[in-house]
């Protein structure tokens, strides 16, 4: 924190916490964001973590070359589990997602403040969770060199995708999401690309940028029609947003498997979604303020705001999972009754009890101010809760499809080592992107934070 | 009346968007239309004093969604119902709830590539180049400084008149914005 501000353990003070710190002009917000790109010295520790996360890439790399040497049963997947570990990263990663396009749109909509100096890189990391969840159903296919069959084109087969099918619903929405947040992500970057080609010193770096940047250059009929496309934009992705975890539900919910067919699904997927996306943007916005001293731009009140926000998330996925519970309790149907006790005494159980104390109990937690304006724990409770998201949808694949209505077709789950490494490897992608993006783009918008500058000195007046 | 096809017009630079929006009514009321106002970011109040009409990004926009929409519907009819037909215990071919979620998809994605794409033609931009950036301090305009340029095309230039304008409406720097490229 730095010097001059206020103190935040005073529920007085903190109505006063502004979103951006004090003093801050055109040019000092436009120096200090552009500087974290283009002069700052790359830092040992950037390499070290770069490294790391490369290294954990190259695992993936490796591991998908092995599957596409061997096919699927180098995983842990049989019948009846043909699911398993691809699909429930799939919906983990597409679920973390689902902040940033929350972040950037919905919040823009509802002219929040707060959402400024946190969704630049919120939609990288949409983008970058996208491009994960997007290597999981293309390699569960077994033979990825053939996944352009889902698309409909004019192929010497006569064939066509089936539409009334689920999956291909996940192929359109998933990749209308992932062109959607690459086109917003680039609409908000093209003012910014502009500023670092004009404040680069190096000729190549001038190219790089003014490439990138089209010759943008702030004319004010530009921006009219800018802000128009951006407006728009927002209001599109808003129900995209909302669409693509529901969408991800329906694979689930319009299959008859007990546990998976309710109409609670889309809801409770979206506000799990969410929940998710925003423990994961506490998870990099915490380190990412710390080490490049960015706390006047990403201040308690940002962690404060997100930590609310998963508090209320979390309720809504609680309120999901006891309504999964009753009804299916409630329903009477054997089956369904019989998933329940599975889910309380079966052989997963205790990864049932984990996700409840996960996503129910920990975040409680989040009520208390002090427990919010905590850092440490706030960073500690975002992973507990992507855990907790990871585990559900395990729950929720796993015990359902080891338990289905006949008792000869029951069977068992464990992932292998190549399960765990695609795994662990997507996670290594993530996280080298991110390092990436941090390098080479403006974490934060630079021409929303001048806006925030003048909207707040106006305030003043 | 002093012509000048020789430049491309005359440049201000101001600190605040406040000192941008008076320059830009000031300009117009002068009975300028070849000009055009910089900044670093939308400034509020600066398109009504531009006189900026509606622009056609929102009717772009809705073409694209249209497209989207209807062109990604009767497709899918066409696939499910026409061209390969597939009867799935009796079911009828055109099952079109079933469409629904595709067709969506595809009306947001026309939508926002039309809105995208559209903004970006009506700005003509990628344009790699333009006379302003002949403008040394030009590079603030992008960070920290506002800009007004009145452009030699609008039949009142004069580039005295103009310069001495701007400096009235407190131009930090005033400077003449050379036409050619490189």
């Amino acid at each position: 924190m730095s010097a001059g501000q206020p103190p935040f353990d005073s529920p007085e003070i903190r109505r006063l916490t502004p979103v951006i710190g004090p003093g801050h002009t055109y040019g000092s917000v436009t120096d200090k964001i552009s500087a974290i790109v283009l002069t700052r010295p790359t830092s040992f520790g950037w390499f070290v973590g770069f490294s790391i996360a490369f290294t954990l890439m190259g695992l993936m790399t490796v591991a998908i070359a092995w599957l596409v040497m061997k096919g699927t049963g180098i995983w842990g997947i049989n019948i009846p589990i043909g699911w398993g570990f691809a699909i429930v990263n799939f919906v983990w990663w597409i679920g973390i997602g689902h902040a940033g396009t929350l972040i950037s749109a919905i919040l823009f909509l509802l002219n929040q403040k707060w959402r400024t100096s946190i969704n630049r890189f919120a939609e990288a990391m949409t983008l970058f969770a996208v491009a994960c969840a997007g290597i999981f159903p293309l390699i569960h296919t077994g033979r990825p060199w053939m996944a352009f069959y889902m698309m409909p084109y004019p192929s010497t087969m006569g064939l066509w995708p089936q539409f009334r099918s689920p999956l291909i619903w996940d192929v359109f929405a998933v990749s209308t999401y992932g062109t959607v947040s690459l086109l917003f992500w680039f609409v908000g970057l093209i003012p910014d690309l502009a500023t670092l080609r004009d404040r680069s010193v190096k000729k190549p770096l001038k190219i790089i940028y003014g490439t990138l940047a089209m010759g943008w250059r702030g004319s004010a009929s530009h921006w009219h029609r800018y802000q128009s496309a951006y407006l728009l934009l927002a209001g599109l992705a808003t129900p995209l947003v909302l669409s693509v975890h529901t969408v991800v539900s329906f694979d689930f919910a319009v299959a008859i498997v007990p546990g998976w067919h309710t109409t609670i699904f889309p809801p409770y997927f979206v506000a799990g979604a969410i929940y998710s996306g925003f423990a994961m943007v506490l998870t990099i916005a915490i380190p990412l303020r710390k080490v490049y001293g960015l706390e006047d731009f990403i201040t308690m009140r940002h962690l404060d705001n997100m930590a609310k926000v998963m508090l209320a998330t979390g309720l809504i996925v609680a309120y999901g999972y006891f309504f999964e519970f009753f009804m299916s309790l409630y329903s009477g149907n054997k089956f369904d009754v019989f998933l329940v006790q599975q889910r309380l005494h079966g052989p997963y159980a205790p990864f049932y009890y984990a996700l409840i104390i996960c996503n129910i109990l920990t975040p409680q937690l989040l009520w208390f101010y002090k427990m919010r304006h905590n850092v440490a724990v706030l960073f500690i409770m975002s992973i507990v809760v992507n855990i907790g998201m990871w585990l559900e949808r395990f729950v929720i694949v796993v015990i359902s499809l080891t338990r289905d209505f006949v008792p000869s077709a029951w069977g068992r789950y464990s992932p292998t080592f190549w399960d765990w490494a695609t795994f662990i490897g997507t996670m290594g992608m993530f996280v080298t992107l991110l390092f990436l993006f941090v390098r080479v783009l403006p974490a934060i918008s630079i021409a929303e934070m001048r806006e925030l500058v003048a909207e707040t000195s106006e305030e003043k007046k | 009346m002093q012509h000048r096809r020789d430049i491309y017009g005359v440049i201000g630079e101001f600190g605040t968007p406040e000192e941008l929006i008076h320059a830009v009514e000031k300009v117009r009321a002068e009975g300028y239309h070849q000009f055009e106002a910089y900044a670093p970011f939308p400034v509020e109040g600066l398109s009504e004093a531009m006189g900026l009409k509606r622009n056609l990004v929102p009717a772009i926009t809705l073409l694209g969604g249209l497209a989207g929409g209807i062109g990604g519907f009767f497709f899918q009819y066409w696939v499910a119902a026409i061209t390969y037909p597939l009867n799935v215990g009796g079911r009828p071919l055109n099952s079109w709830p079933a469409f629904i979620p595709v067709t969506f998809e595809l009306t947001i994605l026309g939508a926002s590539l039309a809105a995208v794409f559209g903004m970006l033609a009506l700005n003509k931009l990628p344009q790699p180049n333009h006379p302003v950036f002949n403008v040394a301090r030009f590079t603030h305009a992008s960070s920290d400084r506002f800009f007004v340029c009145i452009e030699s095309k609008d039949p009142n230039f004069h580039l005295e008149k103009c310069s001495r304008l701007l400096q009235e409406v407190h131009a930090h720097h005033v400077t003449e914005v050379a036409l050619d490229y490189f």
